[in-house]
């Protein structure tokens, strides 16, 4: 292929800058809530997350200290203190919502109630009076800054411990490994028979299975809900243990088939030939030898189940108690709909796990998707 | 298991039948003693660990899960062993005692996948379709009512015309972009690394995902700062802002791109596997003759690979099918975007109809069905 290439160098540029630009389109969505999510909230709230990196420009409206407050200084009253919470550049000030910008700093301005009002690039102002003021309400000072950008963790802090969080992803995390580990087992055993044993109907088995592997969840789920009322499973854990087992065997047995019939049949015939039973082939042969199919199962059942709403929805509710991260997620959504610092951070909390699974391990992942689509699945 | 009593008879007699019933039953037995067992013996060793376990959800949790797996292993291990003792390979009987055995065996293996499969997804067909000539409760019986219902329905013709615009924009878009990007990272050094960071959405849940685009498609009034990606690049532009998901029509298609974005990984990752293995001479020779670069994919490399294309086109068109979590979490299929799938999760949880919830269920079964028996058929040729 370097050849064709090789001789057309603006093609190749051409090539370079498409990828990366897929890339990039591909990648930003996801970068632009890792940076919000580390980012100050109120600077969040106004500016987008591409300007995290330059100082955000930004209108407050502050009160200064009310009248009584005022001192008695050289004969003159002042009132003094600083427009900031934090830190901040003041670059222009105003007292009016009208013209929030009208003075630049280190001007001097005239009060209707008489108080002349400056106010320097640090954000200290002070007003002095001749005579002592009245009123109890502090003036308005309209001020914009210049806030360099700022990065906290304290979004992480308030999803994980005061939202929830920090619950949920235990109780995903429980959902899960269970989950995962069930069906493997179940699935080996039955591919192992499916490959290697002979029996009537083992052909029809196989085309249930290929079919099954397409039946849409929602036709299950009104059926189980009921079964699950009758027999006083309710909404628990062994439940959707059983139900996400249960959803992901098609595939399971499916590949794992595949791959163990495609083994040689010398080893199995010989271990035969030396009298070990199917139980100890299994064991000690198969099993052993499927791992990178096992592995790859285990993964597309892992990141399934961790990212699954409908079936922990149904089959687990919507109780504080049992909430997985994607429902906490989808809830956050509609009560915090413009809380982005919640959000961003609740989000990354809930796919920072698959996503490190997936660059671990996606050389399985892949092989697994190559045996389980390409072969006509 | 009847599914397999019905295949025997073909070849063999009355006696054979009731055989194979034999085996069956005998098997059945056998894995109700052997799961009774592992049952029994973990529930036992549960109660007695809980008890001097400190009171942490995340410990139980654990211990739940060893002993779930240990239970398993303790059926198939011990229903292994119970069939052993039943049939001895020794003594007068060993000929008869094998065979018996060996006839048995494999439904042990089987036993746990074929009864859960039975009872999670071929029951469920089967009640489906009872329960949709079913009340909203289930038990009370009303003919076709709910297929009239659902016919005079326009959140149903809702559903279906933006599942028809689902179905045939995603799997399109996602194939289109897998294939190029496939075709353009098979070309460069630092390809897999592209084609990591492009895979890279198939591991984000659709509701991470729904927060992530909500989050491009942000919106705010005119005239204030945009924080939205999208609505930043309109107004730079000079345009007005757009609160996106509520447009009319147009915000089916902002949801899809979300699905696009997950799925075009999954399209890559397959259909370069398929480039790869396209056989160098056929290239080898269209370079001879002079084809250009754009040739060579179009009139070359995707005639061959057309087998494999329509896998990515039918596995993802399945997914388009059943896709609800998006459309739940980023509309709730309001502004014109319901779909099948979150209009049958809304009569089965807010309208709390179970009859009319599985009569959406089974539209959605039928419209897998062509491509489940167009699976099976090609399974079934692979395998001869």
């Amino acid at each position: 292929m370097s050849s064709v290439v090789g001789t057309r160098p603006a093609l190749t540029w051409a090539v370079h800058l498409s990828v990366l630009f897929l890339v990039a389109l591909w990648t930003l969505p996801t970068l632009g809530i890792l940076v919000s999510s580390f980012r100050d909230k109120d600077q969040l709230a106004v500016s987008g997350w591409w300007t995290a990196l330059v100082p955000a420009e930004r209108n407050i409206v502050a009160r200064a200290a009310p009248p009584e407050d005022a001192v008695a200084e050289n004969g003159n009253w002042i009132i003094a203190g600083n427009v900031f919470e934090g830190s901040g550049k003041a670059t222009a000030f105003g007292i009016s919502s009208r013209e929030p910008a009208a003075y630049a700093v280190g001007d001097t301005v005239e009060l209707r109630d008489g108080g002349r009002l400056t106010l320097d690039a640090t954000g200290d102002y002070t007003i002095s009076y001749v005579k002592k003021p009245d009123g109890n309400r502090g003036q308005r000072i309209f001020v914009t800054s210049v806030e360099p950008p700022k990065f906290t963790t304290a979004n992480y802090r308030t999803v994980l411990f005061s939202e929830g969080l920090g619950k949920s992803f235990i109780n995903t995390m429980t959902v899960t490994i269970p989950a995962t580990v069930i069906p493997i087992l179940i699935a080996a055993y039955a591919a192992y028979a499916l490959a290697w044993m002979q029996f009537p109907g083992r052909a029809l088995l196989l085309a249930t299975i290929v079919g099954l592997l397409v039946v849409p969840l929602q036709m299950s789920l009104i059926p189980l809900l009921r079964l699950y009322n009758d027999i006083g499973i309710g909404k628990s854990f062994i439940g959707i243990w059983l139900a996400h087992t249960a959803f992901g065997l098609p595939l399971a047995i499916y590949l794992l088939r595949n791959y163990m019939a495609g083994l040689p049949r010398e080893i199995i015939e010989s271990a035969r030939v030396d009298g070990a039973s199917d139980f100890e082939i299994f064991r000690k042969i198969i099993l052993p030898l499927s791992f990178p199919a096992l592995a790859s199962f285990a993964i597309f059942q892992f990141l399934w189940v961790w990212n699954d709403l409908l079936v922990a929805t149904v089959f687990l509710g919507n109780n504080e108690e049992q909430l997985v991260l994607t429902g906490r997620l989808r809830e956050l959504l509609g009560s915090r709909g413009g809380n982005w610092e919640i959000l961003t951070a609740s989000a990354f909390v809930a796919i920072v796990v698959p996503i490190l699974v997936f660059f671990a391990m996606q050389r399985y992942l892949v092989r697994g998707l190559l045996a389980g689509s390409v072969k006509g699945g | 298991m009847a599914i397999s009593s019905t295949e025997a008879p073909r070849s063999t007699h009355l006696p054979a039948i009731l055989h194979f019933a034999a085996t069956l039953g005998v098997a059945l037995f056998i894995m109700i003693a052997g799961l009774g067992i592992s049952v029994v013996a973990a529930l036992a060793v549960f109660t007695a660990v809980n008890a001097i376990l400190p009171d942490i959800k995340l410990l139980q949790a654990v211990l739940v899960m060893l002993l779930g797996v240990a239970a398993c292993f303790g059926y198939f291990w011990g229903s292994n062993r119970i069939l052993d003792m039943a049939y001895p390979a020794r003594g007068e009987n060993i000929a008869a005692n094998i065979n018996s055995a060996n006839a048995i065996r494999p439904w042990l293996f089987l036993g746990p996948a074929v009864v859960i499969l039975g009872i999670y997804l071929v029951y469920p067909v089967i009640n489906s379709i009872i329960l949709s000539f079913h009340g909203p409760d289930g038990n009370q019986w009303v003919g076709g009512a709910n297929y009239a219902w659902l016919a005079k329905d326009a959140a149903f013709r809702e559903s279906m015309r933006n599942n028809i615009f689902w179905l045939i924009v995603v799997p399109t878009a996602a194939t289109f972009f897998g294939l190029v990007s496939a075709a353009l990272t098979d070309r460069i050094g630092w390809g897999n690394i592209a084609k990591s960071l492009i895979f890279m959405p198939m591991a984000i849940s659709f509701v991470g995902a729904s927060v992530i685009w909500k989050f491009i498609y942000d919106f705010r009034p005119q005239g204030s700062e945009q924080i939205g990606i999208l609505n930043a690049i309109v107004t730079f532009f000079g345009g007005d802002p757009q609160a996106w998901i509520t447009l009319p029509l147009w915000n089916n298609f902002f949801l899809m791109v979300i699905l696009i974005w997950i799925q075009t990984g999954f399209a890559m990752v397959i259909l370069s596997a398929a480039l790869r293995g396209i056989p160098e001479e056929t290239i080898e020779a269209a370079i001879i003759d002079g084809a250009s670069p754009f040739q060579i994919f179009y009139k070359i490399k995707v005639p061959q690979i057309w087998g494999t294309i329509a896998v990515v086109w039918t596995t993802i068109t399945i997914l388009v099918l059943k896709v609800f979590d998006i459309v739940l979490a980023m509309t709730n299929g309001q502004w014109g975007t319901q779909v099948l799938a979150n209009y049958m999760f809304d009569w089965m949880f807010r309208g709390l109809d179970f009859g009319r919830a599985s009569t959406i269920a089974l539209v959605i079964m039928a419209m897998v069905t062509p491509i489940m028996v167009w699976n099976i058929r090609e399974a079934r040729k692979d395998m001869k």
